[in-house]
């Protein structure tokens, strides 16, 4: 421990402690704008500029000793905060009303709270083209003030390394290598960077103007089907506390928009389970490839797809729920209800911006048809319920829709880290003893520690299991399973950290305190559930006595499975100079 | 093994200048020539590294007598051969003249370019063949290394180091023998020995020339780094933009692995250390020292925060000593001779001697070493010869791109590393450049911070659009757009991208404005409010006058002005209208008395 003085206030803190960690335990305020907790530390932007010994350090990276005095609240240290960020200003667009942003950015607060009121310093500003190639990421640079939070959150946790900083000076420009439009790259379309961008540099795909067209649409019958994970954090974009249970409001205001029928992506998770819990047994009983790899999350299957293609095999070739859920809206239920299948539009309302590039894959079609028609964001449902003027806090409490509105327990925790793996155990566990499980909580496989581990004993047999979120941690367990090193018969992957309820559709900020929030959340709403196993679920067992027959019979696997698609790090065309070079070569 | 033996040596110089004047063609003419006499083996030419006179070459130096020719061409070699090798007369017109119309002088010993010298870091440098080991050992090579392996332990190293006064010859003047105790006092197996070869001060060279010129001198010292911080890996960072010091660097390194003095169990001891060599990519940035490291790494070279310094976590977060080219070199002349010898040159805080490369409006471009404490005054006019053309001396600039301008005022403080910093400049890694009294000093520091706008490496936003907005105010002085106020803003905005960036380069990148404001404030004034370029440089504030004293009233520039501007009784003095002028220069050209002039 060491003690210094901030403001004159005498502080003990670990002697690790950054200048900005004394000041936060003191109580004391320091704006900050590249810094991240758990993500960014780069002491670029100084926005957090305090004096010491009579020089201005960055708070967030100064280290803490003993004896030191430091001042948070000088003219000197006011006038250069105001100064950064007021020469921030000077190179951003200020469009701040028509900005996806408004009043959720961390620029706009900072110069409310640095009083600044002129931008004294004026002069030429960076053009850049928007890049919207990508069906899941919008990048704006212009709108960017290269803080590099997004590098640090794509290379350091994610492990993905798409976006670096290039050129140099005013001319810096953060961007994927060669400047690359993001749709020609390995990016997983995990959505991190958007989460931990202070501005609006980084916005998911705006798809609402697609589903407002389809409900104004008399000829349509539009489907929802809304994630696990978002009902824990959705109340989040009204005010409420992150983790707290919104489904029936949810349900509600989906209604009051015009959707015709409301489902639940629980409902298609619980048929995960049974397709996968069946699969993971017949490839154990069958001398299957091992460890079997989960395949919900689509940002986890294009980064194996780009960086481990030769590990493909260990996949279950089950589709996510929302795909599953996709297949079923345009066949099952069409039959069921009586309806022109072509007349069905499916949203999905996910956590998730990679599901946007799940939807148009070309393997997703199944149905005869695009099986989920348009994809959107927890942040872009909450704008459309803004839109339309309703009152979400006050909204009292709806159902889903039978038969597809119909869970467990097991369906709701696919949306934290660990779901899938105990969920599935459940279901396995009873599939293989027969016996009924007593101790339904797995809790060895919860929490955010990124790499998890347990074992569980099946007639005698230990299956033993590993559960990693954040792709930095998948890419850990890959390589380890590359070099034969990773003895388990079963890998849960989210490709973000804490699972969907950390996943990059979810409201800004997005953070470590939040995510522990939101799974706290999810399984709360586990527990209340009068089902907690997949295979109990009623409506999927008369799913599979009036259309599908047997678990990974026929039908499910025309409808339920997948295939996947070995991807190069790098596009083989490269951008003209290089395909030249390429050609000269050969 | 008989050694041969020369009547002669003819030294070419073959540094990158020279290199660059074509001195393999001289070289290979006089070898030629040489062969055609028959005496190829009396006279041995021997290829060294930068003499210093850059703006002379190509040119030899023929021992014994030191005999030095300049601007030579390969037709030039066979006089020198017929009529100074064989006969023993010294070809006059080939040697140097102070100034116009002075008498030639032929020694280097009567040369005052040379003989105000003092070459401590330069000692081998344009005297030895750089790529042969056996000439650096002869001169007291590797003997350094020697006796520090085998009669001095690691503390007397250092102890020796930190008394001899040596401070960090790069730019900020750091005690070297304090850096070294700390790497050594750093706790940690795996420490690094580092090598700052990434010069990118516009007009510096003389790392580059030392490397080209006595590789094995930074060689030598790396190893004793090593020994004394305890380190077994070196690495030189050197630019990609010096090819010339790499291939003999690599050379050098190989050379001295052959013999046993680099790599394992040097000189049969149970020390080990060797040296890799790593290219940088030319950004001025790497020159920092994080920056450096950074690149090391294999990453994008930019800064990171300090705490933690580089002796504590350096290259892949190790433990790491970072000394600059110049600042090894100086090492085994205080180990061999003592550092009570080195701390008797120079003054009181500066100790020993610093390289400066003399560049811009002076006669004798090149690199001279001189006793710190020396005069900007013996410099620019006993050394460099002045300034061109008898105009006046203006300024000069230290520490280039980061340092600050001396003026008329100045030329007899002592430079050394506190002196300098007192009148707002600073020593840096010794660039100088020298500017006569028609250079604009707001255009200078537009010139200076456009090269700092276009490397700061993009990462802290002081740097990044403060050095942008400071760029475009200036641009505005100089083009006449300035408005009331703009000095203000340009002085504000500098002393918070001092106060604020993340690195030494953001840091010292407002230098040349505040020392050009300090020195020359009215020409920014004049700028502003006069909208007038004082110099007469900046194109946009310039306007055409005629001297009415030069003028004779001939008429002849009424006639060619095509705008009908000039207007003036015969033989009386004529005069421009300057609303009217176009600014053509037709009136200049053809004006037969020098009496329009620009300003």
């Amino acid at each position: 421990m060491v003690t210094l003085k901030i403001d004159g206030q005498t502080v003990t803190v670990p002697d690790n402690y950054t200048v900005l960690q004394a000041a936060e335990a003191a109580g004391i305020h320091i704006p900050t704008l590249c810094y991240l907790k758990d993500v960014s530390q780069t002491g670029s932007c100084r926005v957090c500029v305090v004096e010491i010994g009579g020089r201005l350090q960055a708070a967030c990276v100064f280290p803490v000793s003993e004896g030191l005095e430091v001042k948070t609240n000088t003219p000197l240290v006011r006038e250069s905060r105001r100064t950064t960020v007021e020469l921030m200003l000077s190179n951003h667009p200020q469009d701040c009303l028509t900005c996806l942003r408004n009043q959720n950015c961390e620029l706009q607060k900072l110069a409310r709270e640095l009083n600044i009121r002129e931008i004294k310093y004026q002069g030429e500003r960076s053009h850049y083209p928007i890049d919207a190639s990508s069906p899941s990421i919008v990048r704006d640079p212009n709108k960017c003030i290269l803080c590099r939070r997004c590098i640090s959150v794509c290379s350091e946790i994610q492990g993905v390394n798409i976006l670096g900083a290039r050129e140099r000076g005013f001319e810096t420009v953060v961007s994927p290598a060669w400047q690359e439009q993001l749709v020609n790259t390995a990016c997983t379309n995990c959505g991190q960077c958007v989460l931990v961008c202070p501005v609006g540099a980084l916005t998911e795909q705006d798809d609402t103007d697609k589903v407002w067209a389809a409900l104004a649409d008399p000829d349509t019958h539009v489907v929802v089907q809304t994630a696990p994970a978002v009902r824990v954090s959705l109340g989040e974009e009204f005010g409420l506390e992150p983790g707290t249970i919104v489904t029936g409001k949810m349900i509600t205001a989906l209604r009051r928009l015009g959707f015709d029928a409301v489902f639940d992506t629980d409902f298609s998770a619980d048929l995960t389970i049974v397709e996968e819990a069946n699969e993971l047994l017949q490839r154990l009983k069958n001398g299957g490839r091992l460890p079997m790899i989960t395949s919900c999350s689509p940002g986890w299957i294009k980064f194996i797809e780009h960086q481990f293609p030769e590990l493909l095999g260990h996949l279950s070739t089950c589709k996510s729920p929302q795909q599953m859920f996709g297949a079923l809206a345009k066949t099952y239920y069409p039959k069921k209800a009586g309806l022109d299948p072509a007349r069905i539009v499916t949203v999905s309302v996910m956590p998730c911006t990679a599901k946007k590039f799940e939807a148009q894959r070309p393997e997703m079609r199944s149905s005869g048809y695009q099986d989920v028609d348009i994809v959107l964001t927890v942040r872009e449902l909450a704008r459309m319920i803004k839109e339309a003027g309703i009152d979400f806090v006050n909204l009292p409490d709806g159902e889903y829709d039978a038969p597809m509105g119909i869970s467990t327990g097991a369906g709701l925790i696919f949306g934290a880290t660990g779901g899938v793996m105990e969920a599935a155990l459940r279901t396995a566990y009873e599939l293989v003893t027969g016996r009924t499980l007593e101790r339904l909580d797995f809790t060895e496989v919860r929490g955010l520690e990124g790499i998890k581990e347990a074992s569980v004993e099946l007639n005698g047999t230990v299956l033993k299991v590993a559960v990693a979120h954040g792709l930095g941690n998948a890419r850990r367990l890959m390589e380890l399973l590359r070099q034969g090193k990773a003895e388990y018969h079963f890998i849960e992957i989210m490709a973000c950290p804490g699972g969907c309820i950390g996943g990059g559709g979810q409201p800004i900020p997005t953070n470590t305190e939040i995510r522990q929030k939101r799974i706290e959340g999810i399984y709360a709403g586990d527990r209340n559930m009068p089902l907690r196993k997949s295979h109990e679920n009623p409506a999927i067992k008369v799913l599979y006595e009036e259309f599908l027959g047997e678990p990974l019979g026929e039908m499910s696997h025309e409808l339920l499975h997948t295939s996947y698609t070995p991807r190069l790090k790098y596009k083989v065309a490269l951008p003209s100079q290089g395909q030249e070079r390429l050609a000269g070569n050969a | 093994m008989t050694m041969a033996v020369y009547r002669l040596h003819a030294l070419v110089c073959a540094g990158a200048g020279c290199v660059s004047s074509n001195c393999k063609a001289v070289e290979a003419a006089l070898q030629d020539e040489l062969k055609k006499a028959g005496i190829a083996d009396e006279v041995k030419v021997v290829e060294t590294g930068c003499i210093g006179t850059c703006d002379l070459g190509p040119l030899i130096v023929v021992y014994p007598e030191g005999v030095f020719y300049q601007r030579l061409t390969p037709d030039d070699a066979r006089e020198i051969v017929n009529e100074h090798f064989i006969k023993g007369r010294i070809v006059k017109r080939l040697l140097y003249r102070p100034s116009e119309g002075a008498e030639p002088v032929a020694r280097t010993s009567d040369m005052d370019f040379f003989r105000r010298q003092y070459r401590i870091a330069l000692r081998n440098t344009g005297v030895i063949n750089p790529e042969v080991i056996e000439e650096y050992i002869a001169r007291d090579g590797y003997t350094a290394l020697g006796k520090v392996l085998s009669s001095m332990t690691r503390e007397e190293v250092i102890d020796e180091i930190k008394r001899s006064g040596l401070r960090g010859r790069g730019g900020a003047g750091f005690p070297t023998g304090l850096k070294w105790e700390f790497a050594y006092k750093a706790p940690g197996d795996e420490k690094y020995v580092v090598c700052n070869a990434d010069e990118g001060d516009p007009g510096a060279f003389m790392d580059r020339s030392i490397l080209e010129g006595d590789p094995h001198s930074v060689i030598e010292a790396m190893c004793i780094a090593g020994y004394a911080i305890g380190a077994k890996q070196g690495f030189v960072y050197v630019r990609a933009e010096y090819p010339l010091a790499v291939q003999r660097l690599s050379k050098a390194i190989h050379q001295a692995r052959e013999y046993g003095l680099l790599g394992k169990n040097i000189f049969g001891t149970d020390f080990s250390f060797d040296i890799e060599i790593r290219v940088g990519a030319g950004a001025f940035v790497c020159g920092e020292e994080t920056a450096l490291l950074t690149s090391i790494e294999g990453k994008r070279g930019e800064p990171r925060p300090r705490p933690p310094f580089p002796a504590v976590k350096g290259v892949f977060g190790k433990p790491t000593l970072l000394n600059n080219v110049e600042t090894y070199a100086n090492i085994c002349p205080i180990i061999l001779n003592g550092a009570d010898w080195f701390a008797k040159i120079g003054t009181e805080k500066s100790r020993g001697t610093k390289v400066f490369a003399v560049a811009g409006d002076i006669n004798n471009t090149g690199l001279v070493e001189v006793p710190m404490g020396t005069t900007l005054r013996e410099i620019i006019f006993d050394i460099g010869g002045g300034i061109p053309k008898g105009k006046k001396f203006k300024a000069a600039q230290t520490g280039g791109p980061s340092g600050g301008c001396l003026t008329e005022e100045h030329l007899d403080i002592p430079m050394d590393y506190e002196s300098l910093t007192q009148v707002g400049s600073m020593m840096g890694s010794g660039g100088l450049i020298v500017m006569d009294e028609n250079t604009c000093m707001v255009d200078i520091a537009r010139f200076f911070l456009e090269f700092t706008r276009d490397e700061s490496c993009g990462k802290c936003t002081p740097c990044r659009v403060g050095t942008k907005r400071m760029l475009e105010i200036l641009n505005r002085l100089t083009e006449g757009k300035g408005e009331e106020g703009d000095i203000e803003k340009l002085e504000a905005l500098a002393k918070y991208i001092k106060a604020n960036s993340l690195c030494g380069l953001g840091q010292s990148a407002p230098n040349p404005v505040l020392s050009t404001l300090r020195h020359f404030r009215h020409e920014y004034e004049a700028h502003v409010r006069e909208k007038r370029c004082p110099a007469g440089q900046c194109p946009a504030l310039t306007n055409f006058y005629i001297e009415p004293e030069l003028c004779r009233g001939c008429g002849l520039c009424v006639k060619v002005c095509p705008e009908n501007a000039i207007s003036g009784n015969r033989r009386e003095p004529h005069a421009i209208d300057t609303d009217r002028c176009v600014k053509c220069g037709a009136c200049q050209e053809k004006c037969p008395f020098d009496a329009i002039v620009r300003r």
